[in-house]
């Protein structure tokens, strides 16, 4: 078996932690501390992708390009790689990393709305890259929808297909299920990735049984850096595994190291499971709302769990973000009626 | 009175050429639906507009074109693609006396928003109707824009997934790149952004579109008044377009700017607008409310450049 495959998402999805805000010495020094760890790929951008910076998602301390610049040269392990969401960023945004050095891409759409990306995974392997395809939210779709969504970007060329719990509300059976439908009908060379949610608590579990039902690409970043309650913490992903005696590449030690000594004193609101980051798993809630969703409770006198329900009462996607505030201004005038 | 109607076309069988044709034949004072053109001689659209007494041609603007009708007809709507508009233009242009409007994101011609620009454009012969989140947001830009200046404008469409069609799904970045130019060039924004988010939710959600400014500090009453008089206006064309919240701002301070890319750091006034765009069901259901804002302001263009040719 080839050995397990190490996405980091620190520098990407840990962008959502601390509003989008790394500076570019800090997103340098992480991912040379990464490489040195010997994770196989290091994903950077904006939390919501290329061209992410905006009103509606938090504009970045920095450009994805000035982010993006002078990381590849550095790196001796790990494939430098991004993100793209249709909708959001384009191909010319893509073409722009790829210039840049980054050699590998997650597409990423809505559960139910993968044939919005066949021209991004097109246009990225005739760029020459690796291609993954992400599906987002995926506890919205039952696993044998999701795994024909998976056949789209598959058929469009991707060379490994994620089910990505952006909610961090799936339970272990509805991992397995889902993970189980992709290895039913995508090509054995095909390969299947994991992203989770730490929002219940199963961040590592649901990885785990995610690798142990043919996924062998894992996500993870450190200290969970990440939306909502963040990731699968990196270094605990490791060592479970190291236990498993399962082969891969990362140093348990370092990675450590880098979570306590690098990630915990950047975190401002602590990534960790509270009442806040526990309502987005339990309601079933993109994890990227919680702090624009904090933002708007505060401006409109309102609870952030209220908000949140009823977020995922109303079935917001990822990228909805408008909706936190229109929400929140529906509730205040319920309250005033 | 039906003689006095000027004869209209309609290249485009799918979902915005029909939803475009039964509007023309419900609500058109002035205009009157001759041919409805398609490739698909089993389309739905074609079949539909057989129904209605609408007479079809299967074979595209060369079909069109060999009509008896043809010489009477004075405006095209073009509803196919980008690339079909290329050529279906190479073949029209040759027509002096006809106008074309142009649904695709083609954009040979200027973008055209009915109650921004359209006073601009009486002479095109062909004009492009951006995209339907464009046609739904840049009349807002322009809004904020003509009280305080705006350095940037950022849209966020939200479509239900039932009314995105093939077309629109495929080319998902068109509609991205297209209303970025447009709320620059048409908005009035130095810098312009636009998302789209497809949601899939049963039962499909009506079309929403949120509308960002950071522009100078303007005078909120000011603007809240403009933004009111401008729904008010598209309103005229599209009755189911509406504010959804009252319009929110948030000072940006000098000391704490916003980074925009292209622009540097920034600051200002954040205004915030929040759009509900319901259709009139004609085609699809009402929550495809990008359907309808799209074809309703080919519509009133159309007749607007009417009423402008026969002087009244």
């Amino acid at each position: 078996m080839k050995p397990i495959y190490i996405q980091d998402v620190t520098l990407r999805d840990g962008m959502h932690a601390i509003k989008h805000q790394y500076g570019k010495e800090t997103i340098k020094t992480l991912a040379l501390a990464l490489d040195a760890a010997k994770v196989d790929a290091i994903e950077i951008s904006h939390g919501d992708g290329l061209a992410g910076g905006s009103f509606n998602y938090g504009f970045g301390a920095h450009t994805d390009w000035e982010w993006l610049e002078g990381i590849s040269e550095v790196l001796n392990h790990a494939k430098l790689t991004t993100l793209v969401l249709p909708g959001i960023a384009t191909i010319d945004d893509l073409k722009r990393a790829r210039d840049l050095g980054v050699e590998s891409v997650r597409i990423a759409t809505h559960c139910t709305e993968a044939d919005i990306s066949p021209q991004h995974i097109a246009a990225a392997k005739n760029l020459g890259m690796d291609v993954g395809g992400f599906l987002m939210m995926a506890h919205m779709n039952n696993p044998s929808d999701l795994a024909s969504q998976a056949k789209i970007m598959e058929a469009a060329g991707a060379d490994c297909v994620y089910v990505t719990d952006s909610a961090g509300a799936l339970l272990m059976d509805g991992v397995i299920d889902r993970i189980k439908a992709f290895r039913d009908v995508l090509k054995p060379e095909t390969e299947i990735g994991i992203h989770c949610h730490h929002n219940l608590s199963l961040g590592v579990a649901n990885t785990i049984v995610a690798m142990q039902h043919g996924a062998n690409r894992l996500d993870a970043s450190l200290a969970g850096m990440g939306a909502g309650a963040g990731n699968a913490p990196l270094e605990v992903l490791i060592a479970v595994l190291n236990k498993m005696d399962v082969e891969h590449n990362s140093d348990v030690y370092k990675l450590m190291d880098a979570a306590d000594d690098l990630i915990r004193p950047l975190q401002q609101r602590p990534v960790r499971v509270d009442r806040e980051t526990l309502s987005l798993g339990y309601a079933g809630v993109y994890s990227s709302f919680l702090i624009h969703a904090e933002n708007a409770a505060k401006k409109y006198g309102l609870d952030t769990r209220t908000l949140l329900e009823e977020l995922g009462k109303r079935k917001m996607v990822g990228g909805q973000e408008d909706m936190i505030v229109d929400v929140a201004l529906d509730l205040v005038e319920k309250v005033n009626d | 009175m039906e003689v006095s109607k000027v004869k209209v076309a309609i290249i485009g069988s799918g979902n915005i050429g029909t939803d475009l044709m039964i509007k023309i034949m419900r609500l058109s004072e002035t205009l009157k639906m001759a041919v409805l053109v398609g490739i698909d001689p089993e389309s739905d659209g074609l079949a539909r507009a057989k129904r209605m007494g609408v007479e079809t041609c299967h074979t595209g603007v060369n079909g069109l074109i060999e009509m008896p009708v043809w010489n009477e007809i004075k405006f095209i709507f073009d509803a196919t693609s980008a690339k079909a508009h290329h050529a279906n233009w190479e073949v029209i242009k040759a027509f002096p006396d006809k106008r074309i409007i142009d649904l695709t994101p083609a954009a040979i011609g200027p973008y055209l928003v009915p109650p921004v620009n359209f006073q601009a454009l009486t002479d095109s012969r062909n004009v492009n109707m951006v995209t339907c989140g464009g046609q739904a947001t840049i009349p807002i830009v322009a809004a904020v824009n003509r009280v305080a200046k705006v350095h940037y404008g950022e849209i966020v469409a939200s479509i239900s997934s039932k009314s995105a069609g093939p077309g629109t799904r495929a080319n998902i970045d068109e509609f991205t790149e297209t209303t970025a130019e447009a709320i620059q060039s048409v908005g009035g924004a130095a810098r312009g952004k636009a998302i789209i988010v497809l949601n899939p939710a049963e039962p499909p959600l009506v079309m929403r579109d949120t509308v960002f400014t950071l522009s100078e500090n303007g005078d909120r009453d000011q603007i809240r008044q403009s933004v009111h008089d401008m729904v008010a206006d598209v309103q005229k064309y599209v009755p189911g377009y509406e504010l959804h919240q009252e319009v929110q701002f948030d000072t940006i301070p000098e000391s704490d700017p916003v980074f925009i890319e292209g622009l540097g750091h920034r600051h200002g006034l954040k205004t915030s607008v929040f759009l509900k765009v319901t259709g009139a069901g004609h085609y699809l259901p009402d929550y495809a409310g990008n359907l309808d804002i799209m074809t309703s302001a080919a519509r009133a263009t159309a007749e607007r450049l009417l009423q402008i040719t026969q002087g009244k």
